[in-house]
C-alpha cells in the first residue's frame, strides 16, 4: 500500500489540510495578540478575553444562541429521527415522493429563501418574532440534516434483530426502545450535535426570523465584523471553536469506546 | 400436534390484536408528525412567498397589500384574484440589475465549483490511497472544520486577504511582490471563500467513491502499457463520476444563493442574488420584490435540485 501512496498524494493532503486549517489557526493566534491591530503581532495577551466577558451584549447573545441551539437541536433530533424511520421503513404511502422531497430539499436550499419564507409564514399567522420563531426555524432546517444522518445508519440496520424481539413477544414500541434505539443511538447523537452546531452557526435564517430582544451570537458577530475586524471578535470566535472542538472530540472518543466494547462483546459471544 | 396448534392459535391472536392496533397507530404517527411539520414549515411558507410576490408594496407593517384574502368570502376571493399582478416580475425584468445578479451568481457558483473540484480531487484521492489505518483520522480532519462556524471561517479570511493582511505581509517580506495585492472586495476573494467553505462537501463524496474503487484496474492498465495520466482519465475519473456529480451539486446549489461570503469578502461592488435579496428585504424593505427574487431563484435552482434529489435516491438505492 505504501508504494501506491506516492509523494504526490502526501503533498496534496498536506497542502489541502494546511489550506483548511491555517485560517483557523491564525484566527486563534491573533486572539491572543496584545496589539489592537489584528494583523500585527504585539506580544501575548489575554486582555481581549477579559473585555469579552464584560461585553454585556455579546454575553446576552451567547445565552440566546445556546438556548436556541439546545431546544432546536433536541426537537429536530426527535422529528428528524421520525422522518428517517419513515423514509427507510415505509416505502409505500401516499405522498412519499413529496415527503422525501421536503426532507432533502432544505439541505441544498439557499438560506435566504428558507429565511424569507419562514418569516413570511410567521407574519401571516401573526406570530411575534423573537426567540420562539428562531427556534422553530432552526428546528425546521436542521431536522432534515438529522434525518439524513440517522437514515444512513438505519439503512445498514439488521432488521432480523427487531423481528426476533417481536417473535419473542415484545410489543413494537418496546422493541423500538430496547433494540432499535440503542443500535442507532450513535447516529442520533451525531445528528443532535450536527443540528446544534448548525443552529449555533446560522446567521441568515436567524436574521430573517428573529425579532427585537433575540439577537443570536452570529448576528452580533456579523454586525461587529461589518464595522471592522477586532481582536475581541477573534477571542469570541476562538471560544466558539474550542467549545465545538471539545464536544466533537468527546463524542468521537465515546463513539470509539462503544465500538471497542461492541467488538469485545461480539468476540465474547462468539467464544461463549 | 394439531391439538397444540389449535389451542395456541387463539391465544396469540388475542395477544397481538391490541398490539397491532398500537402498532398501526404508532406507524401512522411516525409518518404524520414529521410530515405535517414539513408541510407547515417548509411547503406552506413557499406558497406564501409566491402569493406575496404577486401582491403590491405598501408602506405598512407588514409592508404589502394582502392578496387572496378569504375574509370577504368567495366574492372577496375572486375580487382579490383580479388584483393579482405580475408587476414585481416585470419590474425584475426591466431593471438590468436583477438579471445581472442572477447571471453573475450562476457564473460565480460554476467557476467556484470547478475550482473546488480541482482543489478537492487530489485531497480525496490522496486520502483514498492512504494506508487504511490512518484513513479514519484523515476523514475526521476533513470534517472537523465543518463543525466550526461558517461565519468564523469566512471572517478569518478577511484578516488574511486585506491589503495590510497576512498574505500581503508574507508576499512583501519574501519580495515576491512590491505592491500589496488587492484581493479583498473582489471576485477573487469570493472564489477563495467559496472554495474554502465548501471544500469538505466536495471531498467527502469524492472520497467515498474513490475509496470503493478497485485499484487493480489501474495496475492492469499500466501493465498493459497505459501511461499514468491516461489511466487516470480512462479509469479513475470515470469511476469516480458519481462522487464528482454529488460533490459539484453540493457546492453549486448553495453557492448560487450564498449571502455571507459575497457580503463579507466581496464588498459592496459585487453582485450576487443572495445579497440582492437580502438588501431588497432589509434595506429597501420591499417584501413583494424580494419574494419575487426568491421565486425566480428557486425556479433557477429547480433543475440542479432535482438532479440532487435523483442522486440522493440513487445513493439510497445503492445503500440498500
Amino acid at each position: 500500500m505504501n508504494s501506491t501512496w506516492s509523494r504526490f498524494n502526501i503533498t496534496s493532503i498536506v497542502l489541502g489540510f494546511a489550506f483548511l486549517y491555517l485560517p483557523i489557526v491564525l484566527l486563534i493566534v491573533f486572539s491572543f495578540n496584545e496589539s489592537k491591530l489584528v494583523t500585527v503581532w504585539g506580544g501575548f495577551s489575554t486582555k481581549w478575553y477579559v473585555s469579552l466577558f464584560h461585553n454585556q451584549g455579546l454575553m446576552d447573545a451567547t445565552w440566546v444562541t445556546a438556548r436556541v441551539g439546545v431546544i432546536s437541536a433536541t426537537v429536530a433530533t426527535v422529528l428528524g429521527t421520525l422522518a428517517a424511520i419513515t423514509l427507510t421503513r415505509y416505502t409505500r404511502f401516499r405522498g412519499r415522493v413529496l415527503f422525501s422531497g421536503m426532507v432533502f430539499a432544505p439541505l441544498v436550499m439557499p438560506e435566504v429563501i428558507t429565511g424569507l419564507s419562514l418569516l413570511l409564514l410567521f407574519v401571516a399567522v401573526g406570530l411575534d418574532r423573537g426567540f420562539f420563531t428562531v427556534a422553530l426555524a432552526h428546528i425546521t432546517f436542521t431536522m432534515c440534516f438529522v434525518a439524513v444522518v440517522v437514515q444512513s445508519r438505519l439503512v445498514s440496520f439488521d432488521r432480523s434483530l427487531e423481528e426476533a424481539a417481536m417473535d419473542l413477544g415484545a410489543p413494537p414500541v418496546k422493541t423500538f426502545f430496547q433494540i432499535t434505539l440503542p443500535v442507532i443511538l450513535p447516529a442520533i447523537i451525531s445528528g443532535w450535535m450536527l443540528a446544534f452546531t448548525l443552529s449555533l452557526d446560522d446567521l441568515v435564517i436567524a436574521s430573517f426570523t428573529s425579532g427585537p430582544g433575540a439577537t443570536t451570537l452570529p448576528m452580533k458577530i456579523y454586525s461587529q465584523v461589518r464595522l471592522g475586524v477586532t481582536p475581541e471578535i477573534n477571542a469570541a470566535c476562538t471560544i466558539l471553536i474550542a467549545v465545538v472542538a471539545i464536544g466533537v472530540i468527546i463524542a468521537s472518543i465515546a463513539n470509539k469506546r462503544r465500538e471497542i466494547q461492541r467488538q469485545l462483546d461480539e468476540q465474547a459471544a462468539q467464544r461463549g | 400436534m394439531t391439538d397444540i396448534a389449535a389451542t395456541a392459535a387463539p391465544s396469540t391472536e388475542t395477544a397481538t390484536l391490541p398490539a397491532r392496533l398500537v402498532k398501526g397507530f404508532v406507524n401512522r404517527l411516525v409518518i404524520i408528525i414529521p410530515y405535517l411539520w414539513l408541510l407547515f414549515f417548509f411547503l406552506i411558507p413557499f406558497i406564501i412567498v409566491f402569493k406575496i410576490s404577486l401582491s403590491q408594496t405598501a408602506i405598512s407593517m407588514p409592508p404589502y397589500t394582502p392578496v387572496l384574502d378569504f375574509k370577504d368570502g368567495v366574492a372577496g376571493f375572486l375580487a382579490g384574484f383580479r388584483e393579482l399582478n405580475f408587476d414585481n416580475y416585470t419590474w425584475l425584468t426591466q431593471d438590468a440589475l436583477y438579471f445581472n445578479a442572477y447571471v453573475t451568481s450562476l457564473i460565480i457558483a460554476a467557476i467556484s465549483t470547478i475550482l473546488t473540484l480541482i482543489v478537492g480531487y487530489p485531497i480525496a484521492y490522496g486520502m483514498a490511497r492512504a494506508p487504511a489505518t490512518i484513513r479514519p483520522t484523515l476523514l475526521m480532519l476533513v470534517i472537523l472544520p465543518f463543525w466550526t462556524s461558517f461565519l468564523i471561517r469566512v471572517y478569518a479570511w478577511i484578516g488574511i486577504l486585506k491589503p495590510e493582511g497576512l498574505l500581503n505581509q508574507v508576499l512583501l517580506a519574501t519580495g515576491l511582490i512590491s505592491q500589496p495585492l488587492v484581493i479583498l472586495n473582489t471576485y477573487t476573494a469570493i472564489f477563495i471563500g467559496i472554495v474554502y467553505s465548501y471544500l469538505p462537501f466536495m471531498v467527502l463524496p469524492l472520497y467515498s467513491s474513490l475509496e470503493k474503487m478497485d485499484y487493480s484496474l489501474i495496475e492492469a492498465a499500466q501493465d498493459l502499457g497505459c501511461p499514468p495520466t491516461g489511466a487516470f482519465w480512462k479509469i479513475t475519473f470515470p469511476l469516480s463520476l458519481p462522487g464528482v456529480v454529488a460533490g459539484c451539486l453540493l457546492v453549486f446549489i448553495p453557492a448560487v444563493g450564498e449571502f455571507v461570503i459575497p457580503d463579507l469578502l466581496g464588498g459592496s461592488q459585487t453582485l450576487m442574488i443572495g445579497k440582492t435579496l437580502w438588501n431588497e428585504f432589509f434595506s429597501n424593505r420591499d417584501w413583494p420584490v424580494s419574494s419575487a427574487v426568491a421565486v425566480i431563484l428557486l425556479l433557477v435552482l429547480t433543475i440542479p435540485i432535482m438532479f440532487f434529489q435523483q442522486a440522493q435516491a440513487k445513493a439510497q438505492e445503492q445503500g440498500r
